[in-house]
């Protein structure tokens, strides 16, 4: 095994290029997860068939199928379509819309996590439907799930990668160009995938405290 | 679609379908193996398995495929065939995923059946092989599912490595079709079907399983994230 630290210096600023739009990718993408999901798991919550049938198999489709997949669809279908994106905001709404199917499982669980109490409770001193929803559950279900959904983002994280295969130059992607236009494979991958390995870890301890602080 | 075509991609569908049964084979033994070593009374054996999971955990799927096919063959002086290659890589980083899934079923199951084991003077594989694996093992089953099916997409990611399997063949088509939506909406459909019947065959084992100690398949849609145990807010009647 040869290793050449020079060629890991070379690829370094390449490498905080890629690190900068790994983050972007998840800063944004996780914000449409969060927000996506929530509409998915208020809609389920609708008392018709009409809108939650429709919504689950969608949500179940898309939770049960590739990602990246899903991103090849949406990169070529939607120009034929006359929707023309770059490939990062592509990318960015792709990776969103697959995660909102799974952190509409979270909130649906932190939703009925809440005491049927508080239900009655909001029943019983007449709020409407809207305060009911703003005032006392969701504050309470968004509290327990927030250790869960910052999972999701750490998976998020590890799935960002797969943007390269739209073009998107984010860590892989910049490893990938750097290796095929010096020939140097060993040193940009192992970089990248130490990078990896700090910033989940970093992120898990990030949530630990994060979890401390909102469940406890 | 001509028939040609259709012929590629059941081509693809049939890598995909091995890349799955051997990279799912090679899980489940570092799930179990890693799993098991979690546990082991040796703290330099728990240390290390433990060490084998962050590190596979964090890193990402795809990373690790592209080090197995780019990195390993300069390194070491063998190139991997590419099925074989995809297979470790996946199935060494979806290992490190039920390795966690082994140890949390091995940790729920009753103390008192570890204590009664000791105390019939059963040796420590004994009693990992007769008491606790044979209770664990059904617990595992709704987690294991799910972890599948995420295998399942994670198999569309060699595709990038331009071996041959269902997500690439759908990208030769489109190619040859210049029809992108028609091909990719068969593609998720077909993922979507094999998900599906991997689902249906795991809960038919599960509840076999469970039948084996005595237990009901308990009843469930979906499998729910577990959340924290909160400090309950408020009384309220349940």
């Amino acid at each position: 095994m040869n290793w050449n630290w020079s060629a890991v210096s070379d690829f370094m600023p390449h490498f905080w290029d890629g690190l900068l739009v790994t983050l972007q990718i998840l800063v944004v993408g996780s914000l449409i997860s969060f927000v996506l999901g929530l509409v998915w798991a208020l809609l389920m919550r609708v008392p018709s068939r009409w809108v939650t049938w429709p919504v689950g198999a969608v949500t179940e489709f898309v939770r049960n199928t590739p990602l990246l997949v899903q991103l090849f669809f949406l990169f070529y279908v939607l120009p034929e379509w006359g929707v023309t994106a770059s490939a990062m905001t592509t990318g960015v709404v792709g990776i969103g819309l697959h995660y909102s199917t799974y952190t509409m499982q979270v909130y649906r669980a932190g939703i009925e996590a809440v005491p049927v109490g508080q239900w009655e409770a909001a029943t019983a001193l007449n709020l409407p439907l809207r305060r009911t929803w703003t005032a006392v559950i969701l504050p309470q279900a968004v509290r327990r799930v927030v250790p869960a959904l910052g999972n999701y983002v750490i998976s998020m994280l590890k799935d960002t990668p797969l943007l390269m295969a739209i073009t998107v130059l984010e860590m892989l992607g910049e490893a990938r160009l750097f290796s095929q236009a010096n020939f140097q494979f060993t040193e940009p991958l192992t970089v990248i995938g130490v990078a990896f390995v700090v910033l989940s870890y970093l992120a898990s301890l990030l949530l630990r405290a994060l979890e401390r602080r909102l469940v406890h | 679609m001509t028939s040609g075509l259709w012929e590629l991609v059941l081509q693809g569908v049939w890598v995909t379908i091995q890349l799955l049964v051997l990279s799912g084979l090679l899980a489940t033994a570092v799930s179990f193996v890693v799993g098991v070593a979690r546990t082991h009374r040796l703290w330099i054996v728990r240390f290390l398995a433990g060490l084998y999971t962050e590190v596979f955990r964090g890193t990402s799927a795809l990373v690790m495929i592209f080090w197995v096919f780019f990195v390993l063959p300069p390194a070491f002086g063998w190139q991997l065939v590419p099925l074989w290659a995809g297979t470790l890589a996946l199935g060494l980083t979806y290992g490190a995923y039920g390795a966690e899934i082994v140890r949390g079923a091995l940790q729920a199951v009753n103390p008192a059946q570890r204590e009664a084991g000791i105390a019939l003077s059963f040796t420590p594989w004994q009693r990992m092989r007769l008491v606790l694996l044979p209770q664990a093992v059904p617990e595992m089953i709704p987690p294991f599912s799910n972890l599948l099916v995420e295998l399942l997409k994670g198999t569309a990611l060699v595709s990038i490595m331009g071996m041959g399997d269902l997500a690439f063949s759908g990208n030769l088509v489109r190619l040859a079709l210049q029809e992108s939506a028609e091909i990719y909406t068969y593609l998720l459909l077909i993922y979507f079907v094999i998900a599906f019947l991997l689902t249906r065959v795991m809960r038919g084992l599960e509840s076999k399983l469970k039948a084996g100690v005595g237990k009901a398949p308990a009843r469930r849609r979906d499998v729910k994230p577990k959340l924290p145990e909160a400090t309950a807010v408020g009384g309220g009647v349940r």
